[in-house]
């Protein structure tokens, strides 16, 4: 009696894996339960199928020109961007900020030297800066944050498990993350753009939603001018012909990170 | 067996007790479809009604990962030909406003507690 | 075997029950925690990971320890750690399932869980910790069991086995190798992206896990009269020693690297962490502390003849053991994240509700290792 059931058992489990075959197979070739165009398994860039509408790039970017900034412009800016997208106003270090304000220093680091000049900006903007090389979608464990094939990074607020890994692998400090439920820190709710839950993580999208109604992003329109966006790969764009024109740094760009926006200093 | 009689004894309690959902309801009436608030200023929904009873839950994890992952935002219905967008808020809540007359009314009788609420905005709900 | 576990003294049921106690506390913290999100715990935006992470990290290599059992055993047939190698796997497999508890303590999203699995990425680290963790749980818990029941039925365990028991041996070096691969491939972070983390990250296993094992012997040896044999410890001990050695030294490395070198953003974590940085330094005293309790341990174990004698033996374990779980437990997250990518600080000291959670899942930890424990020492002594 013994050995009849242990061979049964033997052969059971093996008839288990056996027609657990096509299954996984097909779990694999859907992108593991997620949509067909996620790609097999690897971080890869995520094909975007925009409407007729829809602004398009190969390749968005950013130039911030650090001269035209001025205090009511980056109270603007940090204002819209907050207010359209319901980033809650916590106070503390457990905060959120998708786009503020911080010294050059704080910006540039070890680039920074005290001789600048008495009439340069002391501060700019500090946001994500979609990098074409991310190291935060490097490490996501479940594709929550990926990288579009125009280059955004962009964030699935509905996979995210909170893990905070992607905080971790951001050499600029963009993210950031629910520590609790944000919905009694918004002021007024933009009807038109979801919160957040509580633990998940998040970061400036490069207006995606608004650049799929052939909009610019919020940050862009109350910039009178300081903040300009556009395709990097295309040479006659507002964005390449004010890098052609003028020096532009990015931040720590030795990380290899290859980040898409550029400071006009 | 042993103690036979205890174990029908239990047997039979445990019975009993699994089925008191059914037998408790013999004779009252049966599942009744909740009344839902119908939108007031539109006729027709992006689908049929049988299909949106049947599918919204499916169609509304499609165009999450749609939109989101795909950056995919425009649905065309194959009811009506039109071409809505993809969005709980801007589409399905334009028409059917109020979330507690509507959504919450199945929900609640089916004791489903969707998560969608958790962030998408309800306009009329205390998000105001 | 498992029957061995449910008849003890009453000492046995009052620390089970302990456990118990102190597991509930840990359960109404993590209530807390589920209801009003992480933000009970002490992280920041700028320090977004903290205790528990830390804790995983360090437990990590305690699990790894076993293969410092093994190796002597299978590869170089060193007979005289037969007797405590089932201690040394089980051990691995309380330290795992920690490990993962305080993963998913970590997370602002458990019950999206699954993801994980629903959408493997393999290039992200954080997917292959999870494979190697549970294949590392699912191999210690496979070889433990079956050899102790081939050991109580006074048979050779089958043949079989002996794949798995050599896979646990470059399994138990990758556990820890991808948890510091976790750490020493991110970019911005200047205290981790360093060459011999992974290194020093398997010293310090090696010296804290055998060190833990040691300990764990001598208070099974107290209240079951469990004996582990003449000389094995004392044995372990040189294991301990000759690896928190190698540890300090790799650490010199860096402090010589990091201050030839004269690089601002890589000498800041040290300095925050040893002297304060532009006046911010509560981990400063906590890592002199453990710089002093591991010089001190290393003085007193690298003596054989102090390894031979019990209380000495046992000093010397709990200095190194509390030494590398400040540096691990403490000074890697402290480090790493201050001052942050702008060169902000913000501290990071932990919550009561969250070391809360942390003393409840190690309670759970502590009582999966004293029943396995109890079934392990209680098979030993059947056969006896």
């Amino acid at each position: 009696m013994k050995t009849l059931r242990r061979d049964f058992l033997k052969i059971a489990a093996v008839a288990a894996l056996g027609w657990g075959v096509r299954p996984a197979s097909e779990l694999l070739a859907a992108g593991g339960g997620g949509t067909a165009r996620e790609g097999l398994l690897f971080a890869s860039r995520h094909t975007v199928l925009s409407g007729p509408n829809a602004l398009k790039a190969s390749r968005w970017g950013m130039v911030i020109d650090t001269a035209k900034l001025t205090d009511e412009i980056v109270v603007d800016v940090t204002n819209i961007c907050h207010t359209t997208h319901n980033v809650p106003n916590i106070p503390g270090n457990q905060n959120l900020k998708w786009i503020w304000e911080t010294s050059m220093e704080h910006l540039f680091l070890d680039n920074y030297h005290e001789y600048q000049p008495e009439t340069g900006a002391k501060s700019a903007l500090a946001l994500c800066n979609h990098c074409d090389n991310p190291p935060c979608v490097r490490v996501c464990p479940t594709k929550a944050t990926f990288q579009r094939e125009d280059g955004i990074v962009m964030m699935d607020f509905h996979r995210c498990i909170g893990c905070r890994y992607c905080m971790a692998g951001c050499p600029y400090g963009s993210r950031s993350f629910n520590f609790k439920d944000p919905r009694p820190f918004i002021e007024k709710v933009d009807l038109n753009y979801p919160t957040r839950a509580m633990g998940v993580v998040e970061k400036c999208e490069f207006c995606a939603e608004r650049l799929a109604e052939g909009k610019m992003p919020s940050c862009v329109e109350v910039s009178a001018g300081a903040i300009t966006f556009g395709d990097l790969d295309d040479p006659e764009s507002d964005v390449r012909k004010l890098l052609a024109e003028r020096f532009s740094i990015r931040r720590s760009p030795y990380l290899g990170t290859k980040p898409c926006v550029y400071y006009l200093v | 067996m042993y103690d036979k009689n205890k174990i029908l004894i239990g047997l039979a309690v445990f019975v009993v007790f699994m089925t008191y959902p059914f037998w408790n309801n013999i004779g009252s009436a049966a599942y009744q479809r909740p009344e839902l608030e119908k939108p007031k200023n539109a006729k027709d929904c992006v689908e049929s009604v049988e299909f949106m009873r049947a599918e919204h839950m499916a169609m509304l994890n499609n165009w999450r990962d749609e939109v989101v992952r795909g950056g995919e935002h425009e649905y065309h219905s194959t009811a009506s030909h039109q071409v809505f967008q993809k969005s709980l808020t801007k589409t399905c809540i334009k028409c059917h406003e109020n979330k507690a007359l509507f959504c919450d009314k199945c929900h609640a009788t089916v004791a489903v507690n969707p998560y969608c609420w958790d962030c998408h905005v309800d306009p009329k709900g205390d998000m105001k | 075997m498992l029957e061995k576990a449910i008849n003890g003294s009453k000492i046995y049921w009052g620390w089970i029950a302990f456990l118990l106690l102190l597991m509930s506390i840990g359960a109404a913290c993590y209530w807390q925690q589920l209801s009003l999100g992480l933000t009970i715990t002490g992280m920041s935006r700028d320090v977004s990971w903290g205790f528990y992470i830390a804790q995983f990290t360090f437990l990590v290599g305690v699990a790894a320890s076993a293969v410092m059992l093994v190796i002597p055993k299978y590869l170089h047939n060193y007979q005289k750690f037969g007797k405590i190698l089932i201690l040394g796997e089980f051990n691995a497999v309380a330290m795992v399932i920690l490990c993962l508890l305080f993963i998913v303590a970590d997370l602002g999203s458990p019950q999206r869980l699954m993801n994980v699995l629903l959408h493997p990425t393999p290039n992200s680290v954080l997917f292959w910790d999870m494979v190697v963790l549970n294949g590392y749980l699912l191999i210690n818990i496979l070889v433990g069991w079956v050899t102790l029941e081939a050991e109580r039925k006074q048979v050779a365990p089958p043949k079989w086995i002996k794949f798995f028991i050599y896979l646990s041996i470059p399994w138990a070096v990758s556990i820890h190798t991808v948890t510091a691969f976790l750490y020493c491939g991110l970019p911005g972070r200047g205290y981790w992206l360093t060459a011999v983390l992974a290194a020093r990250f398997l010293a310090s296993a090696f010296a804290a896990g055998p060190a833990f094992l040691i300990l764990v012997t001598y208070i099974a040896k107290i209240f079951t009269g469990f004996d582990p044999g003449k000389g094995v410890l004392s044995m372990l001990g040189k294991t301990v020693v000759y690896a928190m050695c190698i540890n300090l030294f790799l650490l010199l490395c860096e402090v010589f690297t990091v201050f030839y070198s004269q690089i601002p953003s890589h000498m800041a974590h040290l300095q925050y962490l040893f002297v304060g940085y532009h006046g911010y330094g509560v981990l400063v005293p906590w890592m002199w502390s453990a710089m002093i309790m591991a010089v001190v341990g290393i003085l007193i174990l690298i003596v054989p003849k102090n390894r031979e004698q019990d209380n000495l033996l046992i000093i010397g374990c709990l200095l190194i053991f509390i030494g590398a779980w400040i540096d691990k437990g403490l000074g890697m997250i402290g480090g790493g994240f201050v001052p942050n990518p702008l060169h902000e600080i913000t501290e990071y000291v932990p919550t009561q509700l969250e070391l809360g959670v942390s003393l409840g899942i190690y309670a759970t930890g502590f009582l999966v290792l004293t029943i396995l424990y109890k079934v392990a020492i209680g098979v030993k002594q059947e056969i006896e």
